[in-house]
């Protein structure tokens, strides 16, 4: 499950990008829409939100990122709240469904915070897909778990978005308790760089694995960036069968 | 139901990864624990009292009032220990981290005087410091981030962004993230996610609480107004909030409005309006463009330099109990000088905003204004301009 900055490097490149993942297995793809202050995000991604923006990204464009391919790939927009707040959540949710998107993620928003947007999107047939992390406790795992739709996306280390030496050594415990509280697929992110790793949390339980920095560092780092991925995800995805 | 405001009207609330929900919770519970507890109060009124220098005066100044027109009296938060209305807010959360047994404690700063208070708070109480400032800001605010070294806390320059506050906000949030098992985060100001807003005006209020008294005592009556200054909005909601409920006070809050609200070089969202968002985990007044992504705020000094406010900020101008202004850098300058000449007090250029509306703005029975820090920090930018 690759994660995407839409419209970084470009819009067009990103379109690229994206028909590179589904190209290289991807069987879903999580596309970012870029935002000033992106708080759960490290730096690697962070830096894509702002040259993204600085080309003159806007969410119409980042939406029409997701357009070109939500025929192809289950597609899940990834969005801050000011966005979705500003543009209007019954506008945002309708254009989701209209496109064809299968889920929203939105990584500032708590279960708390969550009711009207949650709302909106069960009405549309949008899954929404909360985020669960190492800290959460069991009583909130049971509430968060019973509301999920989609999948759990299980951060799977404390701290941001970012590639790690190592993954958390309790990956296989945090995985079995969000397990027990839902009875959607469970996936894991953050911190999965190398397709060891990716398969490693395959043997620890997760349904799904979400690889997100390692794959916009690839991107950042080259003048074709859907040629230099095509191969890195089919490493992923050939690592995860 | 929970013992502390987590919404003010529809503004406050909790935007921030799932991560610090637990953490929220835990910080809540002690601070409410410690808010009713005797013992914690009787230790931080003894530290703002013997180290801080408890209660600040309450100043008539006389040559300012002629020039006005109508009498002005400034609470003295200068006069503080570490010269600004910071450090009653520092050393109140950094006495509940010590109690909730957190080891390390972060903050982010913006103009330094909150890095300043935190860094110094830590020190009396042993507790290591990490201060994120964005590095526009530790190069115009240069004294602050050596005061804040050599107090023994680490400053880490934040680039990303305008290298300003907003960044340095987001960049300490990042950390909790990742620390939040040992680390307390003290957020400078009354903004942030539930219950920070309502903390921080829990532990600005010594202010306004003791200005009230003093007013009564010295004047024989309750000011017509009451101005502070708005960056995020801390040293006005503590000057604000014990004047709530008497019905004929007005609360004039001041914000930045830099080049002037119309150039959008400016801080000031609740002036201008416009609609509100999340941002730094609270539903509030700020700037923003029409896609939503969050501008940069524009002003001739740090601490105003935030395009967000706090939550409760904007409720009281919803509900019309306070009305929200905004001065421009060059008036600002011009306060600051004037005050400077006329009273020998040098205000920080945040507080000048707040002098500045005083004197343009009357008639008034009697204007009681937040001096809310000492200008020592802005000497070298404030020189450099008024030269020009």
């Amino acid at each position: 499950m690759p994660y995407m900055m839409a419209c970084f490097p470009d819009r067009e490149r990103s379109e690229e990008i994206a028909r590179a993942y589904v190209d290289a297995g991807a069987d879903l793809i999580e596309l970012g829409v870029p935002f000033s202050d992106p708080l759960a995000d490290g730096p690697v991604i962070h830096a894509a939100d702002t040259a993204a923006l600085r080309a003159g990204a806007t969410v119409h464009d980042a939406l029409a990122v997701a357009a070109a391919i939500a025929d192809r790939v289950p597609v899940v927009v990834m969005c801050y709240a000011n966005p979705i707040l500003t543009r209007g959540l019954e506008r945002f949710a309708d254009e989701l469904a209209e496109l064809g998107a299968a889920g929203l993620i939105v990584p500032d928003l708590p279960l708390e915070e969550a009711p009207g947007v949650a709302a909106d999107c069960e009405q549309r047939g949008l899954a929404l897909v909360p985020l669960v992390a190492p800290t959460t406790t069991d009583e909130r795992l049971g509430r968060i778990g019973a509301a999920a739709r989609g999948f759990v996306y299980t951060v799977s280390t404390m701290g941001t978005t970012g590639e790690r030496a190592e993954l958390d050594g309790g990956l296989e415990a945090v995985i079995g308790r969000v397990r027990a509280h839902t009875d959607v697929p469970v996936a894991v992110g953050f911190g999965i760089g190398t397709p060891e790793q990716a398969s490693d949390a395959a043997d620890a339980g997760a349904d799904g694995v979400i690889i997100g920095s390692r794959l916009v560092r690839a991107a950042a780092d080259t003048e074709d960036p859907a040629a230099a991925i095509g191969p890195l995800v089919r490493d992923f995805s050939l690592a995860l069968r | 139901m929970s013992a502390i405001e987590h919404r003010f009207g529809p503004y406050g609330g909790q935007y921030v990864p799932e991560t610090l929900m637990p953490a929220l919770a835990e910080l809540e519970q002690a601070w409410v624990a410690a808010r009713d507890d005797p013992g914690f109060q009787g230790e931080l009124a003894g530290l703002l009292h013997d180290y801080v220098g408890r209660p600040s005066p309450l100043y008539r100044a006389a040559r300012l009032s002629a020039v006005a027109g109508h009498d002005i009296y400034l609470k003295r938060e200068d006069l503080n220990h570490t010269g600004a209305h910071k450090i009653n807010n520092a050393l109140g959360q950094a006495l509940l981290a010590r109690r909730m047994g957190k080891e390390r404690i972060i903050a982010e700063t913006g103009a330094g005087q909150h890095g300043v208070a935190s860094a110094t708070a830590c020190a009396l109480l042993e507790l290591k410091c990490v201060v994120y400032m964005g590095t526009e800001d530790m190069r115009r605010q240069q004294p602050n981030v050596e005061r804040m070294r050599l107090l023994g806390a680490t400053v880490e320059p934040v680039e990303a962004g305008a290298r300003t506050l907003k960044e340095a906000v987001s960049a300490a949030i990042r950390d909790w993230v990742e620390n939040v098992g040992d680390t307390h985060y003290i957020i400078g100001s009354c903004v942030g996610p539930a219950p920070y807003p309502a903390m921080v005006r829990d532990l600005q209020r010594v202010i306004g609480d003791e200005a009230r008294a003093q007013i009564l005592k010295q004047a024989g009556r309750l000011p017509q107004r009451v101005v502070a200054c708005v960056g995020g909005g801390s040293n006005s909601i503590g000057m604000f909030i014990p004047f709530a409920d008497d019905d004929g006070v007005e609360l004039v809050g001041v914000e930045a409005a830099g080049e002037g609200i119309e150039t959008g070089r400016h801080g000031a969202p609740l002036t201008a309006g416009g609609q509100p968002g999340v941002l730094h985990g609270a539903y509030s007044a700020l700037m923003q463009d029409e896609d939503g992504q969050i501008l940069e705020a524009h002003s001739i000094s740090a601490g105003l330099d935030y395009p967000g406010s706090g939550p409760e900020h904007a409720w009281l101008r919803d509900s019309g109990r306070a009305r929200y202004e905004a001065i421009t850098d060059d008036q600002a300058l011009e306060a600051f000088a004037t005050t400077a000449r006329l009273e020998g007090i040098i205000p920080a250029l945040e507080s000048a905003h707040a002098l500045a509306w005083t004197l343009a703005n009357g008639p008034s029975e009697l204007d009681l204004v937040c001096l809310s820090g000492r200008g020592d920090k802005d000497l070298a930018e404030a020189i450099a301009l008024l030269d020009k």
